[in-house]
């Protein structure tokens, strides 16, 4: 992370509060994220993480609090956003191949009623190659494995060359192949300057993976550089549960 | 009241009340628009079974309803297993199909039949009275009536009978398995039992029609309660508000009995929609506002309380940076303020200078941990 | 009966052959974005739920003008969609619950106001009851205008914002965050719905108009999995059947045209799901049934492999009764010993028990699949 990239930005939470009905799931939400890190948000199920990554991008309206993209409303900042939903969020039977299931994600740039172009076509393969399913672009997307769908999400958020990315539960339930690609991606999307958001289950390889930690449970416990969020009293804080040794809450 | 009108009242309260009684389990087991699929196809079966006794009152064409109920719910479940269409896609073209089996076979086998389109429509309460139940000499009333009574009284057996079992399948399957009550019959059972109750309101209110019977009275229920029982005697109820109204406006302006009592309890339904004392639309909206302002209100004590490190004089404690931070327009965190410090949770200093008090943090705590 | 197909130059065949084709087109089209929203019984709602608007307009308008009609069936197609959104979800009012009260509260309104006309003439119901059940045969010069001026643009609107549907169809999510306004275009999506279905009640009426949107692409994604070639599959489905469905009906005075279209639809809908390509029932048995056969293979060799072993690699004859017992699986253990025998793998001794042949001593059990037999 050199000092310019510090210096920016790439996203600020102030105060978010979400709810659903009358029931709180986030509380007063603070976040300053500098550009260019990878940052994982952690916290114990029902933690309200999902709901932090949709209510920043607008899919779930707040109650009260600000979200700024590269100090802009995220509205105006689309373009500059990419994004990795949970997997089991769309139906898998829908009739349509990897390649154009990934072109979707180049819908924005298009712009109305054009049509994809071979500039376009390129892209999707360009994409699919980075996580390594380029052999895959013709594939019925309901023959995928879990992996393999994870992968074809995250080759259509890369389609979008956005500055910022959110991915929600990208290892949920993966094989190691994929974890490892995705991994891959991560860091190149790093060297390029890029931030990434991850909502992330696994604390065992949280600081192996991600260099900035946001721990969750409600309200922001904290938020911050790696090495220094990740303490027993903030996981025990987060999980409300003894720490062991490794830094991982007993179950 | 003319005797005949009175035997045109009865039987359509009668209607209303069979019909309602496995509603309520439709509704709750979530199978409305499989009971509109049944309420269609029960056609073919009546068709069917007339086809092959030629007489329009024999107990063989229950049977072939109820045969026909459970053949397009076992065709639209072995659809849906295959995994070719999803769940509603798979009820959207069963029915159809069926029924129109039903139309055609009436059209070419049996035109003269009392079986026709208008029928199927909106069923014809008036002709309903004229068949008489006859027993050698005597005349005991019209033959529909028995029939629903039957209906009826079969209907509410079961219902008492099984009540607990249906109870426990409806709302935890897998309980009512382990203790021995296989859902799958009961889910059977229920379904030739609307069937059966379909064919019965049939003459009434022709076959489209028994759908709001069995549906409308029962979500209307819901609105007012949250007992199973007291749901159950709360559609009775209202199916015989609706029946008794929609007799009373179809003699009045000379109109489909049937429709009009459609009419009325979608008049009902309006009225308990808007006003149910809890979960009306009126109600839910104040409960809305109310919560809205009690929300705020807490928001704010977290708020203070997330930022007590910043020092009581730290720029996020200042009236006017409240405003911004949580996005509130200013009437309403002067309004949320106010409220705030009438109830003790917070104290304003210097006019500027948010600061919560002891009670403020202790609220703060609280829905935190929550 | 008249056997011979009426010459196309026709006046009436054509219009109705034109009219019920392309009610069958659009509605085909448009069916494949209500199957894959999964609005199949939204579709069963809102034509249920025209007829209150049909008999409203000719009551208020005292007209049989096609377009009037269609203007009344659309408002209350809307205003049923309107009412789902209103109380889905609403105090626990599920959604199965919404839309069943909603068409039996608009079709019971219906019923009631269609029983209001019974004191007008009857000539002027004719056009009323068209609409009701649907009558294709009945379609006139004027009526196939209406029907193509009011299809085509909902056909180009479909082709226009192709991909924007396609996205808002498979990841709503997804489309808002690329910057899509998903809520206006899910707005337009069900109002080019209800259109279709305002269109197609002259075909089959309005209580099986929901079959003529739906089955068509249900039977299409059997032979597909491409989007895009479902909607022209769909759309030459929809307009086979309709006009298929028209013509019997013309055979005798009383077959009525809307049941006898969604029949054909019907056997066009069974027939793919047993038959289309890839996902066809019928093949999706025939695979069970060999891999099934081929694991009994597998597992007996296995076991025959096994024993050989024990018994020092040399040829030894074992008994049916030796084999079953080892061997994992079911199935008739002899037919799939006769199977193995036939590939070569098995032999038969003296005394009757079976052996491996050099060949089944030495092959991988895994490689069975891919050997040619």
């Amino acid at each position: 992370m050199n000092e310019n990239s510090m210096a920016r930005v790439a996203l600020e939470v102030n105060d978010l509060t979400v709810a659903y009905e009358d029931k709180p799931v986030l509380w007063d939400i603070d976040l300053h994220v500098p550009a260019g890190v990878l940052m994982a948000i952690v916290g114990p199920n029902g933690a309200g993480k999902s709901t932090l990554i949709k209510a920043i991008l607008g899919l779930k309206k707040p109650v009260a609090g600000t979200v700024r993209v590269f100090g802009r409303r995220v509205q105006e900042q689309r373009k500059l956003i990419g994004y990795v939903p949970q997997r089991s969020s769309v139906d898998w039977d829908f009739p349509t191949s990897v390649g154009d299931a990934v072109l979707m994600g180049a819908y924005g740039q298009m712009g109305w009623i054009r049509r994809p172009r071979p500039l376009h076509r390129q892209k999707t393969m360009d994409s699919l190659e980075k996580v390594g399913m380029a052999d895959l672009a013709d594939r019925q997307i309901s023959e995928l494995s879990g992996g393999q769908q994870q992968r074809v999400f995250l080759a259509r958020a890369l389609i979008q060359s956005a500055d910022i990315y959110f991915m929600d539960e990208p290892f949920q339930g993966v094989d190691a192949t994929t974890e490892k690609a995705i991994v891959e991606v991560l860091r190149n999307l790093q060297a390029e300057g890029k931030t990434v958001v991850v909502v992330h289950h696994d604390l065992q390889t949280v600081r192996e993976y991600f260099d900035w930690l946001t721990l969750l449970n409600l309200r922001k416990i904290a938020s911050g550089p790696m090495t220094l969020t990740l303490t027993e009293i903030n996981l025990h804080q987060a999980y409300g549960t003894p720490v062991v040794g490794n830094g991982l809450p007993a179950q | 009241m003319s005797a005949l009108e009175f035997e045109i009242l009865l039987i359509a309260l009668v209607v209303g009340v069979t019909c309602a009684l496995p509603g309520c389990f439709l509704v709750l087991r979530r199978m409305s628009m499989l009971t509109d699929a049944i309420s269609h196809t029960v056609l073919l079966g009546i068709v069917m079974a007339f086809l092959i006794v030629s007489q329009y009152d024999h107990p063989l064409l229950m049977l072939g309803a109820a045969g026909v109920g459970l053949l397009t719910v076992v065709l639209i479940e072995l659809l849906i297993r295959t995994r070719l269409v999803k769940e509603d896609a798979a009820i959207g073209i069963t029915f159809p199909a069926l029924f129109s089996l039903g139309v055609l076979l009436i059209s070419l086998l049996a035109r003269d039949a009392h079986l026709d389109e208008h029928t199927v429509f909106q069923g014809d309460l008036v002709y309903a009275v004229f068949e008489r139940f006859r027993i050698g000499e005597w005349a005991l009333g019209p033959l529909a009536l028995w029939k629903l009574t039957g209906i009826l009284i079969l209907n509410a057996t079961l219902i008492v009978v099984f009540f607990k079992e249906l109870k426990i399948s409806t709302f935890d399957p897998d309980l009512a398995l382990a203790l021995g009550f296989p859902p799958v019959l009961l889910h059977y059972g229920l379904v030739a039992l609307t069937s059966v109750t379909a064919v019965g309101a049939f003459d009434a209110v022709g076959s489209i029609l028994v759908l709001g019977f069995m549906i409308v009275p029962p979500v209307t229920a819901s609105l007012l309660t949250d007992s199973l029982s007291r749901m159950i005697w709360l559609s009775l109820g209202i199916s015989v508000l609706g029946a008794a109204a929609g007799f009373w406006i179809a003699t009045m302006v000379d109109a489909s009995i049937g429709g009009a009592m459609t009419l009325a309890m979608a008049g009902v339904f309006g009225v308990v929609l808007l006003a149910a004392p809890q979960k009306g639309l009126v109600a839910a909206t104040l409960r809305q506002r109310h919560q809205k302002l009690t929300f705020a209100i807490r928001m704010l004590s977290i708020h203070l309380f997330q930022h007590l490190d910043t020092g009581p004089e730290g720029e996020e404690n200042r009236v006017d940076h409240l405003q911004m931070h949580l996005a509130w327009p200013v009437p309403f965190a002067n309004r949320i303020l106010r409220m705030a410090q009438d109830q003790g949770l917070v104290e304003i200093r210097d006019g500027t200078w948010v600061h919560l008090t002891e009670q403020g943090k202790m609220l703060a705590r609280s829905s935190l941990t929550a | 009966m008249d056997w011979s197909l009426p010459a196309w130059s026709d006046y009436t065949v054509r219009n109705v052959v034109l009219g019920t084709a392309w009610i069958g087109i659009v509605s085909g089209s448009l069916g494949c974005l209500a199957l894959l929203r999964r609005q199949s019984l939204l579709g069963d709602v809102v034509s249920h739920a025209t007829l209150p608007g049909v008999v409203l307009a000719f009551l208020l308008w005292q007209t049989r003008e096609m377009g009037v009609l269609m203007m009344g069936a659309a408002v209350a197609g809307l205003a049923a969609t309107l009412f789902i959104v209103l109380i889905d979800g609403h105090a626990r009012i599920r959604r199965d619950g919404a839309m069943g009260t909603a068409l039996a509260l608009f079709f019971g309104t219906g019923v009631f106001l269609l029983s209001m006309t019974k004191n007008m003439p009857t000539a002027q119901k004719a056009g009323l009851s068209k609409f009701i059940f649907g009558q294709a045969a009945a379609l006139v010069a004027s009526d196939v205008q209406v029907l193509l001026w009011t299809g085509l643009p909902l056909l180009l609107i479909l082709v226009t914002l192709w991909k924007e549907f396609k996205l808002v169809a498979f990841d709503p999510d997804f489309a808002i965050n690329v910057g899509l306004p998903v809520k206006g275009l899910e707005l337009l999506i069900t109002g080019l719905m209800v259109t279709t279905i305002v269109m197609g009640l002259q075909a089959v009426g309005v209580i099986l108009m929901s079959a003529l949107l739906i089955a068509p692409a249900a039977a299409a994604r059997q032979w597909t999995h491409r989007i895009g070639h479902m909607v022209p599959i769909a759309a030459g489905i929809g307009a086979i059947s309709s006009v298929a469905g028209a013509a019997v009906s013309t055979l005798g005075p009383h077959i009525p045209t809307g049941p006898v279209i969604v029949l054909c639809l019907s056997g066009v809908t069974v027939f793919s799901l047993l038959l289309g390509r890839e996902r066809g029932l019928i093949w999706r048995w025939f695979k069970t049934r060999h891999s099934q056969s081929l694991m009994q293979e597998e597992g007996v060799l296995d076991t025959l492999q096994t024993l050989w072993i024990q018994h020092g690699r040399t040829r030894h004859g074992h008994s049916l009764e030796v084999i079953q017992l080892a061997r994992p699986g079911r199935g008739n253990l002899r037919s799939v010993l006769e199977r193995l025998q036939a590939a070569g793998l098995v032999q038969t001794e003296m005394d009757g028990t079976w052996s491996l042949t050099d060949e089944g001593a030495m092959i991988q059990s895994e490689t069975l699949g891919s050997r040619s037999k």
